[in-house]
């Protein structure tokens, strides 16, 4: 790992009521890494990341991004920082087409204004001609160029959790953080969205990901985490959390869960 | 294909340009002095859709707007201060103070939705409306519900647009002058809001109409952009507002009431939200049916020999059967936009 570390969240806690969904739970990754952060259902997972992207005001804890403290509960503020991230149950812009989703990405680099819009100045021309370019390169490079001009709601499922990606990409981010992007892909889909993620970690992108198929994850990722309960049990390489006891202990518990 | 865009364009001019001397031959000056008021409608709604269309925000407040533009016209304009100041100046000076009030309005909404936010925005617009009533006490500035009188008329420089001018032997009676400025206006407002529409930062209202979540997430600073779309929206209110006092040389606070913005936003839903050509449709129609339909008196007197139902009353009837009808067959609008005919076709 980079000995500055990209991100580093320290003893994060959040509680909803008196559910404590995350409870100290750090968690560090290097630039040019893949890092998993897996986990039981209700383990915390998606919590984690809302709390990351400034959905979540954490109650305890602090978040640091390439240096500088992440402001927490804006959104926006942590887009414009570095970290793009895809959700759990797809949000695209479902009713703008499939291009758009991405143009919209690149509002965070660009700067044209009203007065811009309004007159169509020669700035504003240049600038939304290489929106529309870089968008279409990204829908190329996630692989659904072909259906740049469809409404977004009519793609795959496949389709659409790559559009997200491409989507994400276009605030041209640092940290890219993907919640379930494998989920309803066949081994196929996977292997492909597998390479996908190689190439955006090499291009020097990080990437954090949530992730069941565990079989799936270990061959991707540099370093994982683990969660259970809201808290961390686990943290290291694919190799060290596969063996590690309270691992197969918190997949294991699940299934007592189930038999109690 | 573009050549015969092209002969729509050049024909459909022609048709608008010799619109009013059509109107005034048949059926007499009245109903030029309607399509002019229909044309100041037009730039509400347009001015609404901003809000409402683009941005997806509810605003049952919107004639303040209008409001605000009249009574900046109106001081600057007549007696009361003792100004006459040149309508480039007047009129701007609405437009801007309205996108103000626009700020002021939006500011403390962007965290409602649904009912609460139709419900503050509802008040505001009330607020306005009762401060014009009694903002004559204890200093007089609006002259309260008496409101303003003898209001200059639009002009350029020494060009009245308020009296007859003839030109090679044509006569041109005011309300035909201010139907040319207004129609200028007008489509200067549909050009603007559509490349508003087709820009990055309509690109962003569309996303957080669509999803404020992940458009905060994908770096949109809603919040700035919720309150340009509040600016955006009233600053055509308040334009159209200096227009009307202008046109109408008098303004009161009863021009201003709840029932006004209740009319427009039907304008805007019932045209087609988010789509220019639906929404001046249905601003066109609902301006002008309801006087059209003050001849039902005389239809019934001449089918029935009598008047069964009060012309006014049966106007409402109507209007209220023609809204009911239309959102159960058609609840994109008349016209709507590529985007909600998808939506609603995917429910
Ligand atoms: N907004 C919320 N309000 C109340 N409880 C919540 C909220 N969000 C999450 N929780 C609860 O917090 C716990 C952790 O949820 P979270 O969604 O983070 O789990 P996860 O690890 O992403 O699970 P999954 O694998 O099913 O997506 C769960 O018990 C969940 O019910
Ligand atoms: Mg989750």
């Amino acid at each position: 790992m980079d000995e500055y570390p990209l991100l580093v969240a320290e003893r994060i806690g959040k509680h909803f009521g008196g559910l404590r969904a995350l409870q100290g739970v750090s968690l560090s990754l290097g630039e040019k890494t893949i890092t998993g952060l897996i986990g039981p259902n209700g383990a915390g997972k998606t919590t984690f990341f809302n709390v990351l992207t400034g959905i979540y005001k954490p109650d305890e804890g602090t978040v640091h991004f390439a240096g500088a403290p992440l402001p927490s509960g804006k959104p926006h503020r942590v887009a414009e920082r570095g970290i793009a991230r895809t959700f759990q149950n797809i949000r695209l812009f479902s009713q703008m087409t499939v291009l758009e989703n991405v143009m919209v990405g690149r509002h965070l680099r660009t700067r044209a204004g009203l007065l811009g819009a309004l007159f169509k100045t020669a700035g504003t021309l240049r600038e939304e001609q290489a929106i529309r370019d870089r968008a279409f390169q990204l829908l190329e490079f996630v692989g659904i160029a072909a259906h740049a001009t469809r409404v977004a709601a009519t793609l795959s499922y496949g389709d659409q959790r790559r559009l997200e990606i491409a989507r994400a990409l276009a605030t041209d981010p640092r940290l890219l953080a993907l919640d379930e992007p494998a989920a309803g892909m066949n081994a196929m889909e996977r292997k492909r969205l597998g390479g996908l993620l190689e190439q955006i970690r090499n291009m020097g992108t990080a990437v954090l990901l949530i992730e069941h198929d565990v079989r799936w994850v270990m061959g991707l990722c540099d370093r994982i985490t683990v969660l259970d309960h809201g808290e961390r049990i686990a943290e290291g390489t694919p190799r060290e959390v596969q063996t590690d006891l309270r691992v197969i202990e918190a997949y294991l518990g699940t299934s007592r869960s189930v038999t109690a | 294909m573009k050549g015969v865009s092209c002969r729509w364009l050049v024909l459909g001019g022609a048709a608008l340009i010799l619109l009013p001397f059509a109107l005034e031959l048949l059926l007499g000056n009245g109903w030029v002095r309607i399509v002019d008021f229909a044309l100041l409608y037009v730039l509400l709604a347009l001015g609404l859709n901003i809000v409402v269309g683009y941005a997806g925000l509810l605003d049952l407040g919107y004639v303040a707007f209008f409001a605000v533009g009249a009574y900046v016209y109106a001081l600057l304009n007549s007696p009361q201060w003792g100004l006459h100041w040149p309508i480039w100046i007047a009129l701007p000076a609405g437009a801007l103070l309205a996108a103000c009030f626009g700020v002021l309005l939006g500011a403390p909404t962007l965290k409602l939705r649904g009912d609460y936010l139709a419900i503050v925005t509802l008040g505001f617009g009330e607020i306005i409306r009762i401060f014009l009533n009694n903002l004559d006490s204890p200093i007089n500035i609006t002259n309260g519900p008496q409101g303003i009188e003898l209001i200059d008329s639009l002009h350029f420089g020494s060009l009245s647009l308020g009296q007859m001018h003839h030109v090679l032997g044509l006569r041109i009676p005011a309300v035909v002058n201010v139907y040319y400025l207004f129609l200028v206006v007008v489509v200067l407002g549909m050009v603007f809001s559509h490349r508003l529409e087709r820009s990055r930062i309509g690109r962003a209202w569309a996303a957080i109409r669509e999803d404020e979540v992940a458009a905060a997430s994908m770096g949109l600073n809603t919040r700035n952009l919720k309150l340009l779309a509040f600016a955006m929206g009233a600053s055509f209110g308040g334009l159209s507002g200096g227009l009307f006092a202008g046109f109408q040389g008098f303004v009161s606070p009863e021009s201003f009431t709840l029932q006004e913005s209740v009319m427009i936003l039907c304008m805007v839903v019932l045209g087609g939200m988010g789509h220019i050509a639906g929404v001046v449709l249905g601003a066109m129609l609902l301006a002008i049916l309801p006087e059209a339909l003050r001849a039902a008196g005389d239809w019934e007197q001449m089918v029935f020999g009598r008047i069964w139902v009060d012309p006014s009353n049966l106007r409402l009837l109507l209007f209220g059967m023609a809204l009911v009808l239309m959102m159960l067959r058609r609840p994109g609008g008349l016209w709507p936009s590529n985007a909600r005919r998808n939506e609603l076709q995917g429910q």
